[in-house]
């Protein structure tokens, strides 16, 4: 495997700095990694596009001004001339976006995400756009309409989802950072199968104009990467007020780089760590409870304070989740009509008025997962049913936020698996609906609540990752980088190296591609 | 909470404007049934006196100023259109036969 694309983001920053490498060499090492091993038979398809002379044409203007040298050099962004991948539900320019949809196939965004105008303004190149579950709706990527992407631990496994592309991409390599959105887990969980680093931020914390919207009360932009350290520095860049998403903080972006420079230490002197009680055991497989339980070990021999705390009221979390979530999801995609924008189909036969073609075109622009929930969302807000359904479950948002106050009262930081289970075989729970949602069980009562988290890897079970989840209060996301580094530092030192180092190689002779 | 039946679902699916075939509407019916029985539980979980919440982080009044701001031209507004005529959209016909 080249050097270059094994480097963390910022040792390929500090790289570019020293005029080690270019970031044409940089970008053009990544396109050879997706071009050998992303295509084939059996790639890893993180990607539904790959935007090569744009991500050239970055590279060589970011090279340009560091051969150039003087004031513009030094105010370069930190990240500059790093490649990025990013999610397919968030709007770019100049590259198509489809939402992992039939109903956007085609479609060219007018305008930029403001994510992706800071990407630019800081010059990082954007190597393309990564596969998710068509919309966002799904926890494997199997619900993309253009085909799944693979687990880079083993092929015949899923990634994750709904940012399966995302985290596949930085897992094997094809990126050294990727966005992602996180809804009920979608950066989390994926991050948590794939042995990456994912961040959740706090809700308001990352704008979200330019984020197809999937359920606007829930979800989130946030950064997916390789180490904690890389987090921070992608999301101190993302974050920030922006005036055109309404429920954007107007706050200063905490100091996430420092807090994980800090936990890097390895000290967890004075930190208190709630165990959420809820959260683990029945459920959870034995290997990732293992996993868990030395997680654990690791933080209180750094000097972390360990203590239990209960959230009675997450058992009703995963309820309320699917009922919140396809009501906004039912409203949000209302849009898509072969109106405006998008996919028209005609209908076969009858009479051609607009009422039949939008029906027409949303049967056969939107897939399984996406009609069913639209249809629940629906059913739970039609009348007679809107009380007992969408009113009960924003009670139930209500007391989840109380839990999350009473154990934040105890600790400065909570703790769970991820995800009860690792990696599972791709296929096997795409047509069982319920057993796929609960593989968000551990991830959904922080959206529900708005409060940040975090997924580091946590080790192997049976040779596939396990991730293990830190959730901070609103607004307190350093918290979360000064801890995860904690536990990134104590495990890798466990392990004498990084989780990755003990994935499968890939090649084009494993994925079936072009040498 | 009452069952779902095929009715309901054909229902909800013209609400939704989804077409769907008989061999979908009976899958979904089923499906949906499964998962309604299995979140109804929300209704048991709050007594009446828990306020809900609808965002998670609650801001009010935002407001931007009242100036003029960025918006899409004509054109970038329906570049994307499946049919567009003049600086419109062209839709099929809006009442049913009349």
């Amino acid at each position: 495997m080249n050097q270059i694309i094994q480097l963390s983001a910022t040792e390929l920053a500090a790289k570019l700095r020293a005029g080690e490498i270019t970031s044409v060499e940089a970008v053009q090492a990544h396109l050879d990694r997706i071009a050998e091993i992303d295509g084939g038979e059996r790639g890893v398809h993180a990607f539904l596009h790959v935007n090569t002379d744009e991500a050239l044409a970055v590279a060589a203007e970011v090279d340009a001004i560091r051969a150039a040298g003087g004031a513009e050099a030094e105010a370069l962004h930190p990240l500059a001339g790093v490649p990025i991948a990013i999610k397919d539900l968030i709007v770019t320019k100049g590259q198509p976006t489809t939402a992992a949809s039939k109903m956007l196939e085609g479609w060219m965004s007018p305008y930029d995400a403001t994510v992706i105008s800071k990407i630019r303004a800081a010059k990082l190149p954007m190597l393309g756009k990564t596969n998710l579950d068509e919309f966002a709706m799904g926890s494997s990527t199997e619900h993309s309409a253009y085909g799944p992407t693979r687990n880079p631990w083993d092929l015949d496994r899923i990634p994750g989802g709904s940012g399966g592309g995302s985290a596949a991409a930085v897992a094997s390599f094809e990126a050294p950072l990727a966005l992602g959105t996180d809804t009920g887990g979608s950066i989390r969980q994926p991050g948590a199968v794939t042995g990456t680093v994912g961040v959740k931020p706090t809700y308001g914390g990352v704008s979200r104009y330019g984020a197809i919207a999937m359920a606007s009360s829930l979800d989130q932009i946030g950064p997916v990467a390789r180490t904690v350290l890389d987090s921070a520095y992608l999301h101190e860049l993302i974050g920030g007020h922006d005036p055109a998403d309404s429920t954007s903080l107007n706050e200063q972006v905490p100091a996430l780089i420092a807090a994980a420079e800090q936990g890097a230490t390895g000290d967890m002197t004075g930190v208190r760590v709630g165990v959420i009680k809820e959260l683990q055991g029945e459920g959870y497989e034995a290997g990732v409870q293992a996993r868990f339980d030395e997680s654990l070990e690791a933080l209180r021999a750094a000097g972390a304070e360990i203590v239990e705390v209960s959230c009675p009221n997450f058992k009703y979390a995963l309820a309320a989740y699917y009922l919140i979530m396809p009501s906004e999801v039912s409203s949000n995609l209302a849009k898509f009509d072969g109106v405006r924008f998008g996919t028209r189909v005609l209908p076969e036969e009858g009479p051609l008025t607009i009422e039949r073609v939008m029906g027409a075109t949303r049967a056969a622009g939107f897939g399984e997962e996406v009609k069913r929930r639209i249809i629940l969302g629906t059913y739970a807000l039609s009348a007679g049913y809107y009380d007992a359904y969408y009113g009960s479950a924003q009670k139930v948002r209500t007391l989840i936020q109380r839990d999350f106050d009473a154990a934040f009262a105890l600790a400065d930081v909570l703790i769970s698996p991820t995800s009860p289970n690792v990696a599972f075989e791709l296929g096997s729970k795409i047509d069982d609906p319920l057993s796929m949602y609960l593989n968000d069980v551990a991830t959904i009562p922080a959206n529900m609540a708005g409060i940040p988290g975090i997924t580091v890897p946590g080790g192997l079970s049976e040779g596939l990752p396990v991730g293990i989840q830190f959730l901070a209060p609103a607004r307190e996301d350093a918290r979360l980088y000064r801890v995860g580094a904690a536990l990134e530092k104590l495990l890798e030192d466990s392990w004498g190296g990084r989780l990755l180092d003990q994935a499968p190689e890939l090649s084009a002779t494993t994925t079936g591609g072009v040498a | 909470m009452s069952a779902i039946s095929r009715e309901d679902v054909a229902h909800l699916a013209q609400l939704a404007h989804i077409e769907m075939s008989d061999a979908e509407l009976e899958k979904m019916t089923g499906e949906l049934g499964v998962i309604v029985e299995s979140i109804a539980s929300v209704s048991e979980a709050a007594s009446a006196d828990v306020p809900a919440t609808s965002h998670p982080i609650a801001l009010t009044n935002v407001f931007r100023e009242d100036v003029v701001g960025t918006t899409l031209t004509a054109e970038e507004a329906l570049m994307n259109a499946p049919d567009s005529v003049d600086t419109r959209f062209r839709v099929p016909a809006i009442l049913d036969g009349e």
